[in-house]
C-alpha cells in the first residue's frame, strides 16, 4: 500500500480523494453558500452517483468485454423496490419497512435481476448482447410505465426522502455528498481489487479469448453470468442513491433517455479504466446543468449527443484515451 | 371469449405485424449485409414520418387526391437521403467496427430527436388515409374493420415478396447475398462494395421511412416513437434472426400477435409475454429462429 502510493497513479489518487474529501470546505471559498449546496450535491453529489451506475457498465465492459444496456434497469430495480417496500412512500405499495432493511433488499433485487439478465444473454457476444440487454431494459422500462399496482405506472413513486445518518437528514447536500463518496470509493476499490483476483484474471481471459479459457477447464458461463451479479451489485448500490437523490423514481428516470445516458457518460469518460465513469458523469453533469449558458436550454439532447458523437469518432477510449495519448506526445517530446 | 372477438384480436395482431414487419426488415437487411446495428433506424422512422408530413398537410389542406400518396413517397425519400448521408458520412470508413458504429448510430439518434423536436414541436399529428383505403370494409367472421389496416397487410405483402424477388432474381441481389457471405471476395471480384453498402442502406432506411408513414396513419406520430420502433426491430430480429427476411416475418407476425392477445387477456402485463418470447428465443437459439451461426 505504501508503495502504491508512492507510484505516480498512487499519487494522483491519492490527491484526488484528498480533494473531494476536502470539497465541501473548498466549495464555499470559491462561490456564495448556495450556490456551493447547490455545486456539492447537483453537480459533484449527482456525478458521483450516477458515475457509480457507469461504473457497472464500464467493469461489465472493460474486464469482460460485455457492453450492456441493462444496467440503468438494474439500478432501477433497486430503487422500485426501495420504493416500494419502504415506509412513507408516495402512494405507498408494500410499505413498513426501514431503510436498513429495504436498501439491502433492493441491492440484492438488483443482483439477483443481474443475474437474470447474464443468463439470459450468456450464449450472445458483442453486438448482440448491446441488443439484447437494450431490448431488455426498454422491457422493464414500457412494463413498469403500464403497470399501476406494483410500480404506479407513469407517475412513480414520491418521497423517498432517505434515511437519517448519524442524526443527520439525507437531504442535506454534506450527507448526500459524504454518503456517495464513500460508497463510490468503497465500490471502486472493489472493482480495483476484484479484477486483480483469480476471477477478475479469468474474466479477462474470457473477454481475449473464451475458447481458450474454456479449454483450461474454466466455466466460461458461469463467470460471465457472475460478473453480470458483480455490476448489477454496484449498479443497485447506484440505483438506490439516485432514487433517494431524485426524492423518488418514475420510468422516466429508466426509460431509452436514462439508459443512453448512462452509456454516454461511460463513452464520454472512457470504456478502459472505471475511474472512467465518475470523469464522464462529471463532465454529463456539467454539460447538463451548463447546457442553458453553451448552447440553447432546450437543446441539451443536441449538445450531448454532438458531445458524444466527437467523443466516440475522435477518441473512441474516451477522455481517459485523449488523455493518454497527450501524454504520450509530451513524453516524446 | 367469442370467436368474433379472438378473431377480431388476431387481426389486429396481424395488421400490427405488418407494419413492424415493414419497419423491421429495414433494420434487418442493413445488419444483414454490413453487420451494421442501426440504432436510429427509430429515428429515420420519424423522419420519414415528419417529412412526409410536412408535405401531406398543404396537399391534403389543398384536396389533392395524391396527397397521401406524395407523403410516402417524400416521406421515402427522406429517410432514404438520411440513410445514405449517415453511411457515406459516418459508418462508411469505420466499417467492421460494430460497436463503434452503433455507438456513432446512438448519437446521431438523440440529436435527430432533438432536432425533430425542435422543428416540429411537441404536438402528435396523424395523417388521414386517402379515400380508396379510407373507412372500413367487411371482413367474414370479423364484421366491419377499418380499411387502412387490411392495406397495411398487403403493404407488408408486397414489401415481403419485393424483397425476396430483388435478393433473390436480380443482380443486385445476387452481390448483396454475395456480399453476407463474404465481403472480402465480392470485393475481389471487381464489385464495388461500398456503393452496394449505400444501396443497402437507402433501401433499409427507405423501408423505415415508408413505415413511418403508414404508422402514422394507424396510429398517432409523438416523440418518443423512435425509441419504441427501435425496440420493436431490435426485438423483431432478435425472434427471427438477424438478415433474414422469412425470419422478420415470423418474428414481427409472434411479436405483433403476442402483443395484441397479450393486451387482451392480460392488460397490465402485455409487455412481458413478447419478453418472454425473446427469452425463449434466445434459451433455444441464439441466433434466432431463422437465423445463421456465423
Amino acid at each position: 500500500m505504501s508503495a502504491w502510493l508512492r507510484t505516480p497513479v498512487g499519487m494522483a489518487s491519492a490527491a484526488t480523494l484528498a480533494l473531494l474529501l476536502l470539497l465541501p470546505a473548498i466549495l464555499p471559498e470559491l462561490m456564495p453558500q448556495n450556490q456551493a449546496r447547490f455545486w456539492l450535491a447537483n453537480i459533484f453529489g449527482r456525478a458521483i452517483i450516477y458515475g457509480i451506475i457507469a461504473m457497472s457498465l464500464i467493469f461489465l465492459a472493460t474486464y469482460g468485454g460485455l457492453v450492456s444496456l441493462a444496467q440503468m434497469s438494474l439500478a432501477g430495480v433497486a430503487g422500485y423496490v426501495v420504493a416500494i417496500t419502504i415506509d412513507g412512500a408516495a402512494p405507498s405499495i408494500v410499505g413498513g419497512l426501514s431503510y436498513a432493511t429495504a436498501i439491502p433488499l433492493g441491492i440484492a433485487a438488483a443482483t439477483l435481476a443481474a443475474l437474470f439478465v447474464g443468463l439470459v444473454s450468456v450464449r450472445t457476444r458483442d453486438i448482440y448482447l448491446l441488443m439484447i440487454t437494450l431490448a431488455l431494459a426498454m422491457g422493464f422500462f414500457r412494463f413498469v410505465e403500464t403497470n399501476l399496482a406494483w410500480f404506479n405506472g407513469y407517475e412513480g413513486i414520491r418521497n423517498v426522502l432517505g434515511p437519517s445518518v448519524f442524526g443527520l437528514p439525507f437531504r442535506d447536500p454534506h450527507v448526500l455528498y459524504y454518503v456517495s463518496l464513500t460508497v463510490a470509493v468503497l465500490l471502486y476499490a472493489g472493482v480495483l481489487y476484484l479484477v486483480r483476483s483469480p476471477f477478475g484474471l479469468v474474466l479477462q481471459g474470457i473477454r481475449d479469448n473464451p475458447r481458450r479459457v474454456a479449454a483450461l477447464g474454466y466455466n466460461v458461463a458461469l463467470h460471465r453470468i457472475a460478473a453480470f451479479g458483480v455490476a448489477g451489485f454496484i449498479a443497485g448500490c447506484g440505483g438506490v442513491l439516485a432514487t433517494i437523490y431524485n426524492i423518488g423514481i418514475s420510468p422516466g428516470s429508466i426509460g431509452l433517455g436514462a439508459t443512453v445516458n448512462v452509456l454516454i457518460m461511460s463513452v464520454i469518460g472512457g470504456l478502459g479504466h472505471p475511474i472512467g465513469a465518475f470523469i464522464g458523469s462529471l463532465i454529463f453533469a456539467f454539460f447538463d446543468t451548463f447546457a442553458a449558458s453553451i448552447y440553447d436550454r432546450n437543446r441539451f439532447n443536441t449538445l450531448i449527443g454532438i458531445v458524444f458523437l466527437v467523443i466516440v469518432l475522435l477518441s473512441p477510449d474516451g477522455v481517459i484515451g485523449l488523455a493518454k495519448r497527450v501524454g504520450a506526445l509530451m513524453r516524446r517530446d | 371469449m367469442t370467436s368474433q372477438l379472438a378473431l377480431t384480436i388476431i387481426l389486429n395482431g396481424l395488421t400490427l405485424a405488418a407494419l413492424y414487419f415493414i419497419v423491421a426488415s429495414g433494420f434487418s437487411l442493413i445488419f444483414g449485409l454490413m453487420r451494421t446495428v442501426n440504432m436510429a433506424h427509430g429515428s429515420l422512422y420519424m423522419v420519414g414520418a415528419y417529412v412526409g408530413y410536412a408535405l401531406w398537410e398543404p396537399l391534403y389542406d389543398a384536396d389533392a387526391w395524391y396527397a397521401w400518396y406524395a407523403g410516402v413517397a417524400m416521406g421515402m425519400a427522406a429517410a432514404a437521403i438520411v440513410g445514405v448521408a449517415m453511411q457515406r458520412v459516418l459508418l462508411g470508413w469505420m466499417q467492421g467496427q460494430e460497436l463503434r458504429q452503433a455507438l456513432v448510430t446512438i448519437g446521431l439518434s438523440i440529436i435527430i430527436a432533438d432536432q425533430i423536436l425542435a422543428y416540429y414541436g411537441g404536438n402528435p399529428r396523424q395523417f388521414f388515409a386517402p379515400d380508396a383505403i379510407f373507412g372500413s370494409s367487411n371482413v367474414p367472421g370479423v364484421g366491419r374493420y377499418p380499411t387502412f389496416r387490411l392495406f397495411q397487410i398487403g403493404v407488408a405483402v408486397v414489401v415481403g415478396i419485393g424483397l425476396w424477388l430483388l435478393l433473390n432474381r436480380t443482380k443486385v441481389g445476387l452481390m448483396i447475398r454475395a456480399g453476407v457471405d463474404d465481403r472480402d471476395m465480392l470485393s475481389a471480384c471487381g464489385v464495388d462494395v461500398p456503393k452496394i453498402n449505400i444501396i443497402v442502406f437507402a433501401l433499409g432506411a427507405a423501408l423505415a421511412g415508408l413505415g413511418g408513414v403508414i404508422g402514422a396513419t394507424a396510429q398517432p406520430l409523438a416523440q418518443g416513437v423512435d425509441g419504441r420502433f427501435l425496440l420493436i426491430s431490435l426485438v423483431v430480429v432478435i425472434v427471427g434472426g438477424m438478415g433474414s427476411i422469412t425470419g422478420t416475418a415470423i418474428g414481427a407476425i409472434l411479436v405483433g400477435l403476442a402483443e395484441q392477445i397479450g393486451q387482451a387477456l392480460f392488460p397490465t402485463y402485455s409487455v412481458i409475454l413478447t419478453f418472454v418470447i425473446m427469452v425463449v428465443v434466445l434459451a433455444l437459439r441464439p441466433q434466432g429462429i431463422m437465423g445463421r451461426l456465423r
